[in-house]
């Protein structure tokens, strides 16, 4: 039981017919979207669906109406706001914190943005290119060396991008394990009081990595946080240490489940593999349609602000909004037979960094590690395969960013 | 073809960059321009594109 109070004061006056579709659900096959979200297709671009409490929100369906409304100033991301909807008990604690980048709106979102958005653009990413490629050889040295069988999550895809992140923020990759068993906890509890306390865990942790980054400054992207805003008293102590917190959750995490289950996937695509290995300049082009494919983050949420007339329906003020990437990344509209994984196609204008201004700050970096590692790891391993029965491999139920839980693999 | 960038409003996210990157770069602060002499869109066609691919419509195009 959870020790987190759970009011949810909108509740009772808007609790869904027994037959609304309840967000979010687990995946049947862990790349393509629940098969319970199947009765939302040709139900219209918005439909009324229920999270665990009952609360009925919008979610988005159609890819021109996602884009629309994640441009939207009328819908709001502060999660203090008590009408936003938190669609997973677990994360009810959220609301009590004020989650820099993605739980404000602007011009606080702003403020905090463009202190970042140089360390994140097209040419620092494309300087970070080399060292990316030197962590993954590094790590593919060693996984063969050891010689088959591997477990390519903690192998690789999750050591990728967590040494990525160390490098670029100034982190002592030395903490790794502390610090992605708190992200871990934090994403997937499983209780509320688990995930809260490895909040307050890694909060800690990183108030005094930044302590003792103030008297021992290093070349981080925290360092110069400390040196150019803290210092000068623009940003406070406790906001850096939630920035933090937040470019090192979402910097690994999200990263790692995108290698761990683009690698599943091209894996029981064998003909497309065989492919892309003939073609590697294709490899950009293949993780753009992996990122539409897979949606890995299949939940953003916001909250109206005022009413908002969209796809034939009135989105009220104060009403939730859901948009399920996995099902606005498929709109036949959009992409002509979306369930098929086909990098022929241009992907392009997906939505599975999101889309407005919060669309993923590192998204750029995000490409470059997934095209480093995919690419690195089918050349070096050709004869790459799953070491398991793929049906009876383990993947992440759907509460939380979607990924393998492990992926045994041999060659 | 005239383009212009809003760097008020641009989050920095690089989208024009990747879509049209004859047209389009970002400067040492991260936010996007155009690259000089390619105001009128150098004749590139995937700058309606990359208009349409920013993520906070930052970006517009005018017909000449």
């Amino acid at each position: 039981m959870t020790e987190v109070p759970t009011a949810a004061p909108f509740a009772a006056p808007s609790r869904a017919p027994s037959e609304a579709i309840v967000f979010p659900q687990d995946r049947s096959c862990p790349y393509h979207p629940p098969t319970g979200y199947r009765p939302l297709s040709g139900q219209g671009p918005l439909t009324r669906v229920a999270f665990y409490d009952g609360r009925q929100v919008w979610a988005v369906t159609g890819h021109a109406e996602a884009r629309a409304l994640l441009t939207d100033r009328r819908l709001s991301s502060d999660r203090q706001n008590p009408a936003f909807p938190i669609p997973i008990e677990r994360l009810e604690a959220i609301r009590r914190v004020r989650t820099p980048l993605i739980g404000v709106d602007d011009p606080e979102h702003n403020t905090q943005r463009r202190m970042l958005i140089p360390s994140f653009s097209v040419k620092r990413t494309a300087a970070m290119r080399p060292d990316i490629q030197r962590i993954v050889d590094g790590l593919l040295d060693r996984m063969l060396a050891q010689g088959p069988p591997a477990e390519l999550v903690s192998a690789f895809a999750l050591p990728v991008p967590s040494m990525v992140i160390c490098a670029l923020l100034g982190i002592p990759y030395g903490d790794h394990e502390f610090f992605e068993e708190q992200s871990r906890r934090i994403l997937r509890g499983p209780t509320s009081e688990e995930s809260e306390q490895a909040r307050l865990r890694l909060e800690e942790y990183l108030t005094e990595l930044i302590a003792r980054k103030e008297r021992e400054p290093g070349d981080g992207l925290l360092d110069e946080l400390i040196a150019d805003r803290l210092k000068e008293g623009s940003l406070a102590h406790r906001e850096l240490v939630r920035l933090a917190m937040i470019l090192l959750v979402a910097g690994h995490e999200t990263t790692a489940n995108m290698i761990s289950l683009g690698t599943f996937t091209l894996l029981e695509h064998p003909e497309r593999l065989a492919r892309l290995r003939e073609r590697p300049e294709q490899i950009p082009a293949a993780v753009e349609e992996l990122l539409r494919f897979l949606s890995i983050a299949d939940g953003l949420v916001r909250v109206a602000t005022e009413d908002i007339e969209i796809g034939g329906v009135t989105i009220r003020a104060d009403d939730g909004v859901l948009f399920p990437t996995s099902l606005i990344n498929r709109d036949a509209t959009a992409y002509p037979e979306p369930d098929a994984l086909d990098w022929d196609r241009s992907a392009r204008h997906h939505v599975a960094f999101g889309f407005g201004v919060h669309q993923c700050l590192g998204q750029n970096l995000a490409r470059a590690e997934m095209e480093i590692a995919l690419g690195s790891l089918f050349t070096r391993i050709p004869d790459l395969r799953l070491a398991a029965p793929a049906a009876e491999i383990p993947f992440k139920p759907g509460d939380t960013l979607q990924g393998m839980i492990e992926l045994p693999v041999a060659w | 073809m005239r383009i212009a960038i809003d760097q008020d409003v641009c989050i920095g996210s690089g989208q024009c960059v990747l879509t049209a990157p004859k047209v389009f770069t970002q400067d040492d602060d991260g936010f996007s321009q155009v690259l000089p002499g390619s105001e009128d869109g150098a004749g590139d066609p995937l700058v309606r594109e990359a208009a349409r691919a920013c993520p906070v419509q930052a970006i517009t195009v005018e017909d000449a």
